[in-house]
């Protein structure tokens, strides 16, 4: 008796979500769509342009309710067209359901700010503009947030050495800090461990490449 | 005598100061004493986190996350083995699971006194914090006893925990857990009723539930503000679910509000350790795949694919199917959330940190506006702030 009554509430609770997922594509359904993702997270992704209806849409819409964002990123991948993806995280307390919202940017688009719509976004896109040089527009302070001041280049993107390009010490002479070149006593090592070979790394993926590709091409011959 | 034009007084607040909680430096545009405008210039522990994770194996990240709030470690690593966990698939084994709440929940405590002792000093109270920090003390010292760290644990793991805790430390946890409600009354004997305290704290800082969603506000302070929102319960992880505790609700919004919910969070915490601990069962602590989690010590010295397996842990570490996916706790301060990114490689492509202090200190600006200027020491202070998790 108790089991077929848990078994009924974890259907209903699956069915809610199914519901919920459901109107929130219809909802969405000409601004954006919705991606797989693992553990039935909702990820949506849009288009720049339609990016603050989409956002208006979420808060002001009551079945959807995502009266919070939690959180604002962006994420680089230099080898797309698109280089930049901004990540919108959404909360709703009443639905207890979060949803993500991606959106591909290229570099030196500008991105409308969604202060408007959320007033907690004013720090996230200042920490993008910061780490990633992506430019909000209409936002009400847009500076650096998390670097020091004066600081150059946008530390998380891929292009951006780890070890930075200045370090500081303090000047006893000058009696204050000062800036110089950074200066290791070694050089910086990555061991990718993807080779046991070190060297190259372009070489040895590309002969790693050629590798997989040739066996690929063997098995279609094969199969066919 | 013509017209004057009268610039508004700008204060340094910190970087060096003590009510600070750390390293802010805090603008103040006054007028006379009280706040027109305040410019929180964070960044001055801005360590690169994320940028630094990006560059290490899953496991070696990990200690980043005791880092960044130092206060209440093991509850950041319980995020990042999280969200590893969801990304692999894999089982936390049961007294795993019950060992991590046990010790959350000890996280949450040591935070919530550190913080209302912290509060209590900036306001102007001593006492509570030189009793407080000896309690603190028990606490770190059981999870030595667990892990050999006070602090910066590193005891959480993808797939459990480290190791077992030892024999004995449950017992001692429940002999603490009968003596540590004498020390909140002691403390609620010097602050609840106390008319300097109460002044210095009602109607101060006052935010509204739907303000406090808008500012992106989590954990007590929106609890305090009258949502009855905690993560624990709408989105249980580990072993939350079969846990009995209630969530503190405040009415007024203020900072003698979160006070408040966050005494009263000390109390529901006693009550999930002790559930835990009568909940304990022995079993192994960490999942049993070769393939993520290390062999036991005993293993590698008769087991040749135990020592490869250990070797290849350590060095190349495992890989994670690409897969991005948000996950959060209820950590003492708030929501506490890791968006992780993976490309199927050993190391994270990307990895967000949301950290619930940031959006506190992003809102102290619009709470501190109008108020005196002592007043924004009560309302950093109640908020519950820590620069390693703000800065990152």
């Amino acid at each position: 008796m108790k089991t077929a009554d848990i078994t009924n509430s974890e259907m209903n609770i699956s069915n809610a979500e199914e519901f919920f997922e459901a109107s929130a594509t219809q909802i969405l359904a000409n601004l954006a769509e919705r991606v797989p993702s693992i553990n039935r997270q909702l990820v949506y992704r849009c288009e720049l342009n339609k990016l603050i209806s989409v956002l208006k849409l979420m808060k002001a819409n009551e079945s959807l309710d995502f009266s919070q964002l939690s959180d604002l990123t962006a994420v680089d991948y230099p080898s797309r067209i698109q280089r930049f993806e901004l990540v919108y995280q959404l909360l709703s307390v009443t639905h207890n359901r979060r949803i993500r919202i991606i959106c591909a940017i290229d570099e030196g688009q500008i991105v409308p700010s969604a202060t408007g719509v959320y007033k907690s976004a004013e720090w996230p896109e200042r920490e993008v503009w910061d780490m990633y040089g992506l430019f909000f527009s209409d936002h009400p302070d847009l500076r650096r947030l998390l670097t020091d001041y004066g600081f150059e280049g946008h530390p998380l993107r891929k292009d951006f050495p780890l070890t930075g390009y200045v370090e500081v010490r303090y000047d006893d002479m000058d009696r204050r800090v000062a800036y110089q070149p950074v200066q290791l006593t070694q050089e910086y090592r990555d061991f990718d461990f993807l080779s046991p070979w070190e060297g190259d790394q372009e070489l040895v993926h590309s002969s790693l490449n050629a590798e997989a590709e040739n066996e690929e091409n063997a098995k279609k011959n094969g199969g066919s | 005598m013509g017209e004057m034009q009268i610039r508004p007084l700008t204060l340094n607040f910190g970087p060096q100061h003590p009510a600070a909680h750390g390293v802010l430096r805090l603008v103040l545009e006054m007028d006379g004493e009280v706040i027109q405008r305040a410019d929180p210039h964070v960044g001055l522990l801005h360590r690169g986190t994320e940028k630094l994770i990006e560059q290490k194996t899953y496991l070696q990240a990990l200690p980043y996350f005791d880092r960044l709030d130092y206060v209440s470690p093991m509850n950041q690593e319980h995020v990042w083995a999280l969200a590893i966990e969801s990304a692999l698939q894999i089982e936390v084994p049961r007294r795993a699971q019950l060992i991590r709440v046990m010790f959350c929940e000890i996280g949450r405590i040591l935070n919530h006194l550190l913080n209302l002792t912290t509060f209590a000093i900036d306001v102007g109270a001593m006492t509570p914090l030189l009793w407080g920090f000896e309690e603190r003390e028990h606490l770190m010292e059981f999870c030595e006893r667990a892990s050999g760290a006070r602090l910066h644990a590193a005891y959480f793991r993808p797939g459990g925990v480290h190791q077992d805790i030892p024999d004995g430390l449950a017992e001692d946890i429940l002999n603490w857990c009968d003596k540590f409600p004498n020390f909140i009354t002691d403390l609620e004997t010097l602050l609840t009723d106390n008319r300097i305290f109460k002044q210095r704290t009602v109607d101060i800082g006052v935010l509204s539930a739907d303000n406090a969603l808008a500012l992106g506000m989590s954990g007590p302070v929106i609890r305090a503000s009258g949502l009855a929102w905690d993560l624990r319960k709408s989105n249980p992880y580990d072993a939350y679910d079969e846990m009995r505790f209630d969530i503190p609700v405040g009415k007024t919004g203020d900072c003698y509000a979160r006070y408040l919910v966050r005494v009263e969070e000390m109390k529901q915490s006693l009550s999930i350790i002790k559930q835990a601990i009568h909940k304990m069962e022995p079993g192994p602590v960490l999942a049993q795949n070769n393939k993520i989690t290390p062999p036991r010590r005993g293993d590698m010295k008769m087991s040749m694919e135990s020592l490869i397996h250990h070797f290849k842990i350590y060095t190349e570490g495992f890989h994670v199917p690409a897969s991005e996916s948000y996950t959060a706790v209820e950590a003492p301060k708030g929501e506490f959330g890791v968006y992780l990114v993976s490309d199927g490689s050993n190391k994270p492509y990307r990895c967000k940190i949301r950290a619930p202090g940031y959006f506190f200190m992003a809102a102290v600006d619009e709470m501190s506006r109008g108020h005196m200027l002592a007043d924004s020491v009560a309302i950093i202070g109640s908020l519950d702030v820590v620069f390693g998790e703000i800065d990152r």
